[in-house]
């Protein structure tokens, strides 16, 4: 009998279908993955296995754990299975624990609210489930807070929060999205193993094809509320039978057709750019300490060229961004911009030479003004800035170069999709033809299928352009499809540089190496050579 | 439940506004009208509130009491804003600097004096009037709106079209005007109508100690105050003046949450 049986589950909130007739099944120790893109309700489908639907939410069908439906089971009950029998992972451990209570307290908290287990036991088992997700006692004491933990140690707590009562049914929502590869890597292998050695089943919710494949028996492939592909991990992927399922496979590993200019001169140059920042006064006369985000990083992108820059959260990208938007002052070394030094106080006509897109599309907007006004931004650099239906020319100019309509520009920011938004900032960044558009993240909170369309028109329009990147990017896939150099950065140094393929292929610095073999892969020999065996029954979906 | 609380705090408010507005034009008998025969009248026809010691109507007075309430409370809120907003916009934009440390820790110096003393102090000096009372109540609520403003608008700084529009060359006053103030203008209506009854409290506190508005001009505290002697003989002198503060205070505090739960799109999207 399957552990958990979901059977032609809809739900609605408010009239609005969200899901439409899923059915899925679980067996005890089986690892299923259910792979989809945003708003495909692969999350919704989870929380409705918690019992935890959202406000409004209306359903049929029936989800069935250990012989009871959950749709029809009260309140009270459901409380007593959370915890227990299911335990939940979500994607963001900074704010999935509470700030205020030692990590050791929190894991005992969920032992002592389910077992009569006293006070004393409860924070030893704690330790001990501490222990086993890899935070020893001696190194990681339970008596830690959440702060003085790294975002993967954080995740470490979440999971032993989690399995701390042995549940038989552990789900775990894109719990290595906000995580760097490295520790992604860490975390995936533990969640592996610790199936194994409970015999828990495992319900893994991801966009990312590549990491279902090494961790799931079954996968479940979900768009707009239905399940449209169901199988084993390895006939699934070698088949594809779902057209979507290809075209997720195709977008995930997408190389944008791109045409290499010829290098021109010397655009940016950096020269052994350090940067501190002064860290709290640890004793009032003594000099505060200060912390080298970025030192003596040198580098040179020459016209037209794309270069990438990788590396994990806090090797010091983002300040070298900064320094070379000519936000922030260096301490030491130099920055020039086609002969002329970048800094704070750099004039307008330097400033219009380099423009910027951002990682979040929903931030990257004042939500109260015009796209036609947010578009048109950096105007400000220029002298004498077009006016009246110059402006408004200019501006359609924009929005129809990244595949907008000239008619957008009089909507307001909320009325545009994440990708819509992400070419909107595309379209300010590119208004006033800089010569170097630095790419912070720029794809990274786009679903795969978004995020390759959003790669072409980048390389589009490198060409018609004729831009300089700077592409800057955790992603080593993306960066991949889309540099020609490659700048690996850690602790705020440059440790390996060169072509693309070679760094990627050949990795020749150790951190390098690590990083690309923690990047998750689908095996290579799973390609969907094969023609599908049955191709009515799975284009039915 | 919020379009309640909106509901009910603004057709309060409405009233005292229109009962303001309507005072200019008329009013049921003269306030100056002194008829010490006919004092102390508990509500009638002929004047449906009673009358006070001097025999002058309270309906009236209320009337013409409200005028000055929300004169005083307006002019005040308004210094508050016009001060507090930009010291802290200034201070947000400078966040962490030593013009932010200044602007934030005079804010405090502020908040550590007890307002009424210093409201009494201003009057000592300068003699008590309406005007006296504006300032007053107006250099308290100066730090309030600092304090929001700087608050709300240090998230905003954060955001990734605020680092767009330094990319764009924009300075930091052009970006506090233009991309910071827009976005926190919710906020600051929400925190104003809320500063707007505890400005007609504190209005309402100082003429009770004889130090806003003088005679002849009516004003609600001091109606209060000449009616404490005499709560035993004509409690309706003291309870009708009561009931307006109250009532006045209540609808402000209500408009003030229903228009946060209808301005914060957050809570909007929840419904």
């Amino acid at each position: 009998m399957s552990l958990l049986a979901i059977d032609a589950l809809t739900l609605a909130i408010r009239g609005t279908p969200l899901l439409r007739g899923v059915s899925l099944a679980l067996q005890p120790g089986q690892t299923l993955g259910l792979v989809g893109e945003s708003g495909s309700g692969k999350s919704l489908t989870a929380l409705a296995a918690m019992g935890l639907l959202p406000e409004g939410a209306t359903t049929t069908g029936s989800i069935t754990f250990d012989g009871r439906d959950l749709l029809r089971t009260p309140e009270p009950q459901l409380c007593r299975l959370r915890g227990r029998r299911i335990g939940m992972i979500f994607q963001e451990p900074m704010t999935a624990l509470n700030p205020v209570q030692p990590i050791g307290d929190q894991v005992a908290e969920t032992l002592r609210i389910h077992t009569s287990a006293p006070r004393a036991d409860a924070h030893r088992i704690a330790a001990e489930k501490l222990a086993r997700v890899g935070l020893p006692t001696d190194r990681i004491p339970p008596s830690r807070f959440p702060h003085e933990l790294s975002g993967g140690q954080r995740q470490r707590v979440c999971i032993a929060m989690a399995v701390a009562l042995r549940p038989a049914l552990l789900i775990a929502d894109e719990p290595t999205t906000a995580l760097d590869v490295t520790t992604q890597m860490q975390i995936l292998r533990l969640l592996k193993s610790l199936v194994a050695e409970e015999g828990m089943a495992l319900m893994l919710i991801t966009h990312d094809l590549a990491v279902v494949s090494g961790l799931a028996d079954r996968v479940a492939v979900m768009s707009e509320g239905r399940v449209v592909e169901e199988n084993a991990t390895e006939p699934l992927f070698r088949a594809m039978c779902h057209p979507y399922t290809r075209q997720l496979f195709a977008a995930s590993d997408h190389r944008p057709a791109r045409t290499s200019l010829p290098l021109g001169a010397p655009l940016l140059q950096v020269d052994g750019a350090t940067r501190d920042y002064a860290l709290p006064r640890t004793h009032l006369f003594r000099r505060r300490p200060s912390f080298r985000a970025v030192s003596d990083v040198s580098l040179t992108l020459h016209q037209g060229e794309s270069v990438g820059l990788v590396g994990e959260s806090g090797c010091g990208k983002s300040t070298l961004t900064r320094a070379i938007l000519g936000l922030e002052p260096l301490q030491q070394g130099r920055i020039h911009l086609d002969g002329q030094p970048v800094g704070p106080g750099m004039p307008p006509t330097l400033r219009a030479k380099v423009q910027v897109v951002f990682q979040d599309p929903y931030g990257s907007f004042n939500p109260r003004h015009r796209i036609a006004r947010a578009v048109a931004e950096p105007f400000h650099l220029l002298p004498a800035p077009p006016r009246g239906a110059a402006r408004r020319a200019a501006v359609a100019e924009a929005l129809e170069a990244v595949g907008l309509t000239a008619a957008d520009m009089d909507k307001y920011p909320h009325e545009f999709s994440g990708g819509q938004r992400q070419r909107l900032a595309i379209a300010r960044a590119l208004i006033i033809r800089p010569a170097l558009i630095v790419l912070d993240e720029a794809v990274s909170a786009l679903d795969v299928s978004v995020r390759a369309r959003i790669l072409d028109l980048l390389a589009d329009l490198q060409t018609r352009f004729g831009l300089t990147y700077l592409f800057i990017s955790h992603d080593l896939a993306v960066v991949r499809a889309i540099t020609d150099r490659v700048l690996v950065m850690q602790s705020g140094r440059i440790v390996e540089e060169g072509p693309t393929d070679r760094v990627f292929d050949h990795p020749s610095h150790p951190y390098t190496r690590a990083l690309v073999a923690a990047t998750p892969r689908i095996p290579a020999h799973w390609v969907p050579a094969a023609p599908c065996p049955n191709a009515g029954v799975g284009q039915q979906g | 439940m919020r379009s309640l609380s909106l509901l009910l705090g603004g057709s309060l408010v409405g009233l005292f506004f229109a009962a303001a507005l309507v005072s200019f034009f008329w009013t049921p008998h003269g306030v100056e009208q002194i008829a010490i025969q006919l004092r102390f009248l508990p509500p009638s026809a002929a004047h449906p509130l009673g009358t006070d010691h001097l025999g002058r109507d309270i309906l009236s007075m209320l009337m013409v009491g409200a005028r000055t309430s929300i004169a005083v409370a307006i002019v005040a809120v308004g210094m508050g804003v016009a001060l507090g907003v930009p010291l802290g916009l200034v201070a947000a934009a400078t966040r962490g600097g030593l013009i932010d440390e200044i602007i934030m820790r005079g804010n405090d110096l502020i908040f550590a004096f007890p307002a009424l003393v210093i409201a009494i102090l201003i009057t000592a000096v300068f003699g008590p009037s309406a005007l006296n009372a504006i300032i007053a109540i107006g250099i308290f609520n100066t730090p309030v709106f600092a304090r929001v403003t700087r608050g709300a608008a240090l998230s905003l700084w954060t955001l990734d079209y605020i680092r767009a529009a330094r990319v764009a060359g924009k300075g930091r006053a052009r970006i506090s005007v233009e991309h910071i103030l827009p976005n926190i203008a919710n906020l600051l209506i929400v925190q104003g109508t809320i500063q707007f009854s505890l400005g007609i409290l504190a209005e309402a506190g100082l003429s009770y100690l004889g130090l806003g508005a003088q005679p002849p001009t009516p004003s609600w505290g001091r109606m209060l105050a000449d009616a404490q002697t005499m709560v035993a003989l004509a409690p309706h002198m003291a309870i009708f003046p009561g009931l307006a503060i109250v009532l006045t205070v209540l609808g402000l505090n209500l408009l003030g949450d229903g228009l946060r739960d209808l301005l914060d799109p957050r809570l909007r999207r929840a419904r």
